[in-house]
């Protein structure tokens, strides 16, 4: 291939097969200074923001949701062009006809479409239901052979979030390819790929993907016609930096058109980008104003994107998110960092348009990330909560340097890995259920192996454990099973043909399972295991549903040995019993600790447990511990958390962790200082993820009775991050109550 | 060889240099008027734990330290254990990790030397500029700790000044003035720490049962310390 938009470029590889990665190794320039460059906010900049601010305060107003277009399936010509200020700006492309209004998307199911208008008030027009009523959802394929015991174990809120009803998500397409080959080169790959696979015997598994192909090109075909509306010819590479993030942004925004998934996250471009912007600045057509400019432009097109959701999905995930992901930093394989100076840039929209949950900005730490990149994310954070660190040291084994994260804590190679999203099991309930003999205690399901409730004596530790391991091993089956028919259903209903297209035809896939209420069980273990713990049956039901606890036992989240090896050996015991069972399509199993904001909801629907938590009342998010049972100080917290082994949770450990200022020392320079040596020890310790907040609980609870003195109040929870004020009055308490650890 | 430990904390950042673990040992002489660990005096109480099993915990936590940070053992009087103290930083020191003592500068004796020699950076407790002062409210001799800070000098170690500014004691710039007279000095003096007086402690007197002799004194203001801060 040779296109004269390359000129100037370093040749090598990537000119001949589609390998971005390869791109970006020969012609990115690290950077190792500080954040002195950085330009403000332009004029220009600040009132595109407060046209932005004020549809948010028209949106909020509206109830949550500024306006639906309930007459159309929402695809990528589906819409006329949409604009937030036609003139003035430099990145175009809504996912409607105008800017925050929402599409409707029924290829997950009709019925949540349909509620979703309701609960807004709003109805779906009679178009789109007749169209509907011929077409097979994702929605009704899954239902058409979902067996009795997986409706049991979903209803009982064993298995939850399940994406069985909107689109799975968590698939990254690579945008990139869009700006450095154009369509056209795209989709002759395509057809290539399309060629050589028709060579193969007709199998279903090659049928399947021919007709796949034939998906994507098609997709790829309206990507380049939806451009043309806006007035851009994409078939070529992009010639300039703008035009290199305009066509990125363009797949993105297709991608948004087509699909409502759960994570829509965006991937890892600012290096990338930072290419196009060194080479017009080198070439004099280009200011660092300019620069800052077009990546605020970016964000702000980012920050706009909206999916139509029903109420109950915004309780289990709380502030309207859309995880768009952007990975940041990092190291590559050559020992060279990943930073750049559109790094700094892309942060520095924190500031240029204010804190905001979106995207969702995550740092790729690594011990030998440059200084001045790592005290400018610390300051960051410090200033507005609004970035999550992830260790690059232990990704990039897997992963090597060219991955990003999808939703909060998923790695997988941009373009060449996609996820098949599971949610996740209860693990707290899976241990009431074991000692109830397979009834659920709350909701009186029947599931799962039947025995015997557990005698009232004072439970046994190994008795327990022995019991809770043909639970385990019953229920690891029934999630792979369950995930493999939700996954089956959506390639064949939902599948998502421009992400795709957008990936290396032999994609290779993770599924991604999930465990809830690991400090909750592991401590309950602990309690039974070192103090006595006497189950309380109910008269009637006959079924456990409080404990008598008596004595003291040791709680995750103190870097004490005892219980921590309970949590760690949890982790391997799922892990080890998922892969007994085959995924569909070969995936890679992979477990991840992350609850999101639905730890409020799973401990709403959980009863009483062994460590003394209350029927109903919330679980730690995430890998964190129980509020306010750390005795050793912050660092005895994080060190609990490290210990869970990535090698077992390859799909993500989430730790949350708020912290005064006045704790991280007396003044900002301190303050960066120490939050580096944090991060640096903690990453060095092996873990995985964590959220920074920083900030007193006094300023929650002014947010949580005044919120409308804080419409910006960002704050980190499991995975991403939120307005405060968006969040349920429960979720905020919950947020409130958390362990905020002190000045000593 | 055994201490009497109070508490661990595993991040501290008022304590010295960098991020640091904090090692709180049991028992104090002195009645410092605006002490905020009143539960760490009685030498009665606190558990018995081993400089080695501690030594194990601090270890724990040394990717955190970085460069400035490390290990500090506050109280209590810690030089008052002055043993635990040289087999905790001897373990500490052939592994690499700083360390920092927090004391009244109240005990001098050859032991406490030995501790010294071991010490990376002595926070001192430099209460009061006036024997008065120290007499009314610590219940002791300045002169004891100006011997100290005499003998710190000679040895060149690392010392930070620390005061509590307290309203109606030491709230004032001739106070202030004072310390910095100090540090011209003292060539051992490498920072001065003015610290504002809190009252977060009055629910340990409460539940200890022991009259809080500040109680009804305002708390200090950032910004009073701020003002103060000018004169150093």
């Amino acid at each position: 291939m040779n296109f004269e938009q390359w000129n100037g470029f370093v040749d090598g590889e990537w000119r001949h097969i589609i390998d971005v990665r390869d791109f970006i190794q020969r012609n990115y320039t690290p950077y190792h200074g500080d954040s002195e460059f950085l330009k403000g906010a332009t004029e220009r900049t600040k009132n595109l923001t407060k046209k932005f601010y004020d549809l948010c305060e028209e949106e909020k107003k509206a109830g949550g949701v500024l306006d639906i277009d309930t007459e159309n399936v929402s695809s990528l010509c589906s819409y006329a062009p949409g604009y937030l200020d036609k003139e003035n700006e430099l990145i175009v492309g809504v996912q409607t006809d105008a800017p925050l209004k929402r599409g409707v998307h029924p290829f997950g199911g009709i019925r949540m479409a349909r509620d979703a208008c309701k609960a807004y008030g709003y109805e779906l027009s009679q178009k789109v239901e007749d169209y509907f009523k011929y077409r097979t959802t994702h929605n009704d394929g899954v239902f058409r052979i979902y067996t009795d015991e997986m409706r049991a174990a979903r209803h009982c809120a064993l298995l939850t979030g399940l994406p069985d009803a909107y689109g799975r998500g968590r698939i990254i397409g690579d945008y990139r390819r869009i700006a450095l080959y154009g369509i056209d080169a795209l989709i002759e790959k395509k057809k290539e790929d399309k060629r050589l696979i028709g060579l193969e015997n007709a199998s279903a598994e090659s049928m399947n993907l021919l007709e796949e192909l034939y998906k994507q090109i098609e997709f790829l075909g309206l990507l380049k016609e939806m451009a043309k509306m806006y007035g851009f010819d994409i078939s070529k590479p992009a010639s300039n930096a703008k035009e290199a993030i305009q066509w990125t942004y363009f797949g993105y925004l297709a991608a948004n058109k087509e699909q409502n998934g759960a994570a829509m996250s965006f991937g890892r471009t600012s290096t990338f980008f930072d290419i196009y912007i060194e080479r017009d600045i080198a070439a004099g057509v280009l200011t660092e104003e300019q620069a800052q400019e077009l990546i605020d432009d970016l964000v702000l097109k980012l920050r706009m994107c909206r999916h139509l959701r029903t109420p109950e999905y915004n309780e289990l995930f709380g502030g309207d998110p859309m995880w768009i992901t952007e990975s940041v930093g990092g190291m590559g394989e050559d020992n060279r960092t990943l930073v750049t100076k559109t790094s700094f840039r892309m942060l520095n929209t924190l500031r240029t348009l204010g804190p905001a949950p979106e995207p969702n900005l995550t740092v790729l730490w690594s011990y030998r990330l440059p200084d001045g990149f790592k005290k400018f994310c610390a300051k960051l954070s410090i200033e507005t909560d609004a970035i999550q660190y992830e260790n690059d040291d232990l990704m990039r084994n897997d992963y090597g340097d060219d991955y990003a994260i999808a939703c909060c804590v998923s790695a997988m190679k941009v373009g060449k890995q996609m996820q098949f999203f599971g949610a996740r099991t209860n693990l707290a309930k899976l241990l009431l259920l074991t000692l109830n003999g397979g009834v659920d205690n709350v909701f009186g399901t029947k599931v799962g192996p039947q025995m015997d409730v557990m005698d009232d004596d004072v439970l046994d530790f190994n008795t327990v454990m022995e019991r809770f391991r043909i639970y385990l091993s019953w229920l690891c089956r029934l999630y792979v099973n369950t995930m493999n028919t939700i996954h089956f259903m959506h390639d064949k209903y939902a599948y998502e043909r421009t992400q795709l297209a957008l990936h290396n035809t032999d994609v290779e896939r993770l599924m991604a399972f999930g465990v809830a209420g690991l400090s909750v069980i592991a401590d309950s273990l602990s309690a039974i295991k070192y103090a006595r713990v006497t189950p309380i049956k109910d008269e009637e039901t006959g079924l456990i549903v409080d404990f008598k606890v008596e004595g003291d036992f040791p709680k995750f989240g103190n870097d004490d040995e005892r219980v921590d090896l309970i949590a760690q050996n949890l982790i391997r015991d799922t892990i080890t019993e998922l892969r007994k069972t085959p995924t569909y399509r070969n995936a890679i199993h992979t477990l991840s600790v992350l609850t999101i904001t639905s730890n409020v909801v799973y401990g709403k629907k959980t009863g009483a447990t062994p460590d003394g938590r209350k029927k109903g009342e919330p679980f730690a998010p995430g890998a964190n511990p129980m509020h306010n049972r750390e005795t050793n100080g912050a660092l005895a917290s994080l060190n609990s958390v490290a210990k869970l082994s990535y090698c077992d949770a390859r799909d993500g450990i989430s730790n949350t962790f708020s912290i005064v200022p006045e704790a991280l020392g007396n003044n900002m320079d301190d303050r960066v200082e120490n939050l580096v040596s944090i991060l640096n020890g903690y990453f060095l310790n092996n873990a995985h993820h964590i959220n920074v907040n920083v900030l007193n609980r006094e300023t929650l609870l002014k947010a949580y009775e005044h919120p409308e003195d804080y419409p910006n109040l960002t704050i980190r929870v499991s995975g991403y991050a939120v307005n405060f004020c968006k969040l349920s009055k429960e979720q905020q308490k919950e947020v409130i109550m958390r362990t905020f650890h002190e000045a000593v | 060889m055994t201490g009497k430990i109070h508490s661990f904390q595993s991040l501290g950042t008022a304590d010295g240099p960098g991020v640091r673990s904090v090692v709180f040992l049991q028992g104090c002489p002195l009645r410092c008027a605006c002490c905020h660990n009143p539960d760490t005096w009685d030498f009665n109480g606190g558990e018995n734990v081993s400089a080695d099993e501690i030594f194990r915990k601090i270890k724990r936590f040394k990717n955190y330290f970085g460069k400035e940070g490390g290990v500090t053992v506050s109280g209590g009087e810690p030089l008052l254990q002055p043993e635990f103290i040289i087999e905790l930083f001897t373990l500490c020191k052939t592994d690499g990790i700083s360390t920092a003592v927090d004391t009244s500068g109240c005990v001098l004796n050859e032991k406490v030397k030995e501790v010294l020699k071991l010490t990376d950076v002595v926070l001192l407790d430099y209460k009061y500029v006036t024997d008065e002062l120290y007499k009314e409210n610590v219940g002791c001799e300045k002169a004891h700790v100006d011997k100290f800070l005499e003998y710190l000098n000679s040895q060149n170690t690392d010392t930070w000044i620390r005061q509590v500014i307290i309203k109606d004691l030491n709230n004032n710039a001739d106070s202030v003035k004072a310390l910095k007279e100090l540090k011209k000095k003292y060539n051992c003096i490498k920072k001065i720490e003015l610290l504002p007086f809190r009252k977060l402690c009055i629910e340990k007197y409460k539940n200890l049962n022991i009259p809080f002799p500040l109680a009804e004194t305002e708390e200090t203001s950032k910004a009073e310390i701020e003002n103060l801060e000018k004169f150093l």
